[in-house]
């Protein structure tokens, strides 16, 4: 029995380890404790999509913005658990960053809608017609006595004060008929109308904080829904009582249903909508507000949008409601998750977006592995040839040291990339290198007339502290460059610094053990280097 | 087999040779940089970047030209759209580029939404019976200015700290002469090959930094190996003038700084070869730097050591300080 060797345990453990966990690699129907511990593949292999938000705390106080990521990080997960992505990853970057990647998913346009949209539910009452009417002279009395703060509008009002006065120097004096806004609308048959070509500027006017001054107290403008068929005609624009009778909090859940083809409402015939339920004390208020307001119009609100405004005929007590207006089915779908999962606290931004197509991932595994796998047959016929047994010796712990790279990624859950791939193969030309060393010098040493024994003892020790100098420089950069990078180039560093280790064991512990073990037992006179 | 036995090249005294080269190779890149400028991908300058595959599926379609796009683009809103072929011809993948054109304006989240309506309203033929996210898109990056400023940022300080680093280490290692020569030869590599992507109009990204600093830690290891024997031999060889110590170093770690430099080059050719585009530029870096990181560890990081120690005087005492310690 020989005597315990640290350096034999140290083997042992090496090959254990790598083993266990690229056994779920090679053998499917493992047991599920041990076949979880799958190596994973980046999304550049998988194909998928991340996005980097920003979230906007700006206009919250600072214990507030601290909450808001973390809160906003909560809702994301929710939605997109709801939308459905295997394996989805929401981390935390610095004070009010969060990265989302979504590996395989391939409707990328719906989920990143799904991310960023918020929506305001509100229920609010339509003004009567009179009072509309009101409200539109007032916002062009006070839009024309403030014509400085609206310079498109202003714009506007001047050409067509030259159309009406060909004259340009009286251009200034002529009277128009009534104000410059209420001639980018007109009445329509409920309602106003907008013509197609001034809704961007209505649309921006909506927008604009100056001109939400200019409407009187206790109302508000809003449009309505454009569907693609709609998106090119006309659109209304509705006057409403700006206080809100129903909110999203008062909401229970919200689900998408289908209208049956035979229902009458055109609304709903065929289409998909939501239906929502109130919790409770919003089932009161919508059973008060519907009981009070007899045969006026409720408006459905979203995100400043009115959805529907259909009439009160009755009061409606149980406190269930339907949003209609004329969904896409997924549009419908992401609608309901994020009235669901609730509004995000603050706003968020998507400032980079990468997106990778399931076939350039498969394309990049498959021209990865080949390259791998031809530079690594170079190499190893290169060691063979030079170094004969010895090399050998260095081929066979190669093939375990790119192993342990794939092993130790799979033990930190760290998942695999396209550079990761470039570091596993350059390494592949690196791991030798540690090897060469020691090679060129034993055979040095021999060259002088040693043993082979201390040919290798000499050889390994003088040697091995230029190993250690050369690859703690290689690993200075690579810890670097993790820093440094995010994604795909810390796979990079992370592969790159793994291969560091693994190959300086590989060269300093197990090629020797193998060589003092089996080549050059007794008194052999002769070493095959 | 052995290569390069009791070679004896005088490495030292050619060293003037070589640094005339190497000034000449930093000059080219110098000029190419001041003419060309550099190519910042928009990894760092912020913008969209898509590659889409455009090949139809109906074989008889004749294939897409490059300015058929680039016209039908133009002709939409984005004249600045740069385009350009990837990959084989038969592929059909066409890289789709538009900058944001300074630093603060935004290129909005929704251009490459925008993109590939104007590819599916102008050319249904190349889009019909392909699923658009599965089979169209390939890739599409969207950077904001924020993130490429930041990044632009961090990629030179992730450089510059590596090499102090470096410096650091070999300076407590070795001895400050040798740490700033070694990163003297360092800047030399990194100079060499970001001139050539200067001149060629490659493209910066992400993962030429990448590359860049692997070349950092792979040359500054060859130069190490150097510097190690040197430290060696001048406590074996105490009588020998310093130049024959230097010069017996380099030549006895040569077949050691070849054989390492091929196989590493053989796996960075293996890249560069078969490793599919994305990699591309990444293993053409590699590859260029494996070469002048060798070249620049035997000629030029511990012929400079001579130079300085004699320049400043401190030969004597650089060579106590090395050969003092164990």
């Amino acid at each position: 029995m020989k005597k315990f060797s640290w350096r034999g345990l140290s083997i042992v453990i090496f090959i254990c380890v790598t083993a266990f966990y690229l056994a779920p690699l090679a053998f499917p129907n493992l047991p599920e404790w041990w076949g979880k511990n799958k190596l994973k593949l980046g999304l550049d292999l998988r194909g998928g999509m991340q996005i980097l938000l920003e979230v906007d705390t700006s206009e919250l106080s600072d214990a507030d913005a601290r909450g808001a990521v973390d809160q906003n990080i909560k809702i994301i997960r929710e939605r997109i658990d709801q939308f459905g992505v295997a394996e989805p990853s929401i981390q935390k970057l610095g004070d009010k960053r969060i990265m989302v990647q979504l590996p395989g998913v391939t409707n990328f346009e719906a989920a990143e809608k799904l991310i960023k949209q918020t929506a305001m539910l509100e229920f609010k009452l339509v003004a009567e017609a009179e009072d509309s009417k009101k409200v539109m002279e007032l916002i062009d009395a006070n839009i024309t006595n403030n014509l400085a703060l609206f310079p498109k509008l202003a714009e506007l009002d001047k050409k067509d004060r030259k159309l009406l006065a060909p004259d340009s120097t009286k251009a200034d004096s002529v009277k128009t008929e009534s104000g410059v806004f209420s001639t980018l609308i007109r009445p329509g048959e409920r309602d106003y109308e907008i013509q197609f070509d001034s809704i961007r500027m209505v649309q921006d006017l909506l927008a604009d904080s100056l001109f939400k001054k200019a409407v009187p107290m206790g109302f508000q403008l809003a449009m309505e829904k454009a569907d693609a068929q709609t998106a090119k005609a006309d659109r209304r624009l509705v006057v409403l009582h700006s206080n809100v009778e129903l909110s999203g909090s008062d909401l229970a859940k919200a689900k998408v249903d289908f209208g049956s083809s035979t229902s009458t409402d055109p609304r709903i015939a065929n289409k998909p909508y939501i239906s929502i339920e109130m919790k409770r004390d919003g089932a009161k208020k919508f059973e008060k507000v519907t009981g009070d307001n007899m045969n006026r119009r409720l408006a459905i609100v979203l995100d400043g949008i009115v959805y529907s405004d259909p009439n009160i005929n009755d009061k409606i007590s149980g406190g269930r409601a339907q949003i209609t207006g004329s969904f896409t089915t997924s549009e419908a779908t992401e609608l309901a998750i994020v009235l669901n999962t609730g509004n995000l606290v603050a706003p968020i931004k998507p400032i980079s977006t990468s997106i990778i197509g399931a076939t350039l991932g498969t394309d990049s595994v498959r021209s990865g592995s080949t390259a791998g796998l031809i530079g690594l047959i170079a190499v190893v016929l290169f060691m063979l040839i030079y170094y004969k047994l010895s090399g050998f010796i260095a081929d066979f712990v190669l093939v375990f040291n790119v192993g342990f790279i794939l092993a130790i990624l799979t033990a930190f859950g760290a998942t695999l990339t396209l550079p990761g791939i470039a570091g596993i193969i350059l390494t592949i030309g690196m791991a030798v290198d540690a090897n060469v060393l020691i090679f060129e010098r034993v055979r040095e040493e021999l060259d002088l007339g040693k043993t082979p024994r201390s040919a290798v003892d000499s050889g390994y020790k003088r040697a091995v502290v230029t190993v250690w100098d050369a690859n703690l420089t290689t690993l200075i950069a690579a810890a670097v460059l993790y820093q440094f990078g995010s994604g795909p180039i810390r796979g990079f560093a992370v592969t790159l610094a793994i291969g560091i280790v693994g190959s300086m064991f590989c060269a300093i512990v197990f090629v020797r053990s193998i060589l003092e073990t089996f080549v050059i037992t007794g008194t052999s006179k002769k070493l095959s280097i | 087999m052995r290569l390069m036995q009791n070679t004896n090249i005088p490495f030292v005294g050619i060293r003037y040779w070589a640094y005339a080269l190497s000034a000449i190779l930093i000059l080219a890149g110098v000029v190419g940089i001041l003419v060309n400028g550099l190519t910042w991908s928009i990894d760092f300058t912020s913008g969209v970047a898509a590659t889409v595959n455009l090949k139809a599926v109906d074989a008889k379609v004749a294939p897409l030209k490059i300015d058929e796009l680039r016209t039908v683009l133009k002709s939409n809103g984005f004249p600045e759209a740069e385009i350009q072929r990837v990959g084989d011809f038969d592929k059909a993948n066409f890289m789709i580029k538009i900058k944001s054109k300074s630093s603060t304006s935004d290129v909005s989240s929704e251009t490459k939404g925008k993109i590939l309506d104007i590819i599916q309203a102008n050319f249904p033929e190349y889009v019909a019976g392909k699923d658009i996210s599965r089979d169209v898109i390939a890739e599409i990056y969207e950077v904001g200015p924020k993130v490429g400023g930041e990044l632009r940022a961090a990629a030179g300080l992730a450089v510059l700290v590596s090499l102090l680093l470096m410096i650091i280490y070999i300076w407590f290692r070795f001895e400050l002469t040798f740490g700033l020569m070694a990163i003297l030869a360092l800047f030399h590599d990194v100079f060499i090959i970001v001139g050539i992507f200067s001149i060629t109009g490659k493209e910066i990204t992400v993962q030429i930094i990448a590359a860049l600093l692997t070349i950092v830690g792979y040359s500054i290891n060859d130069t190490i190996v150097i510097f190690d024997r040197i430290r060696e031999d001048l406590k074996t060889y105490r009588k020998d003038p310093v130049a024959e110590v230097f010069n017996r170093a380099i030549n006895r770690t040569m077949s050691r700084t070849l054989i390492t430099a091929g196989t590493t080059l053989f796996t960075a050719l293996a890249l560069f070869f078969f490793g599919g585009s994305v990699l591309h530029d990444f293993a053409f870096a590699m590859c260029l730097g494996i070469f002048f990181g060798t070249y620049s560890s035997i000629f030029v990081a511990s012929n400079l050591v001579i130079d300085l120690s004699q320049a400043t005087h401190k030969e004597k005492s650089t060579i106590q300080h090395l050969t003092k310690r164990k």
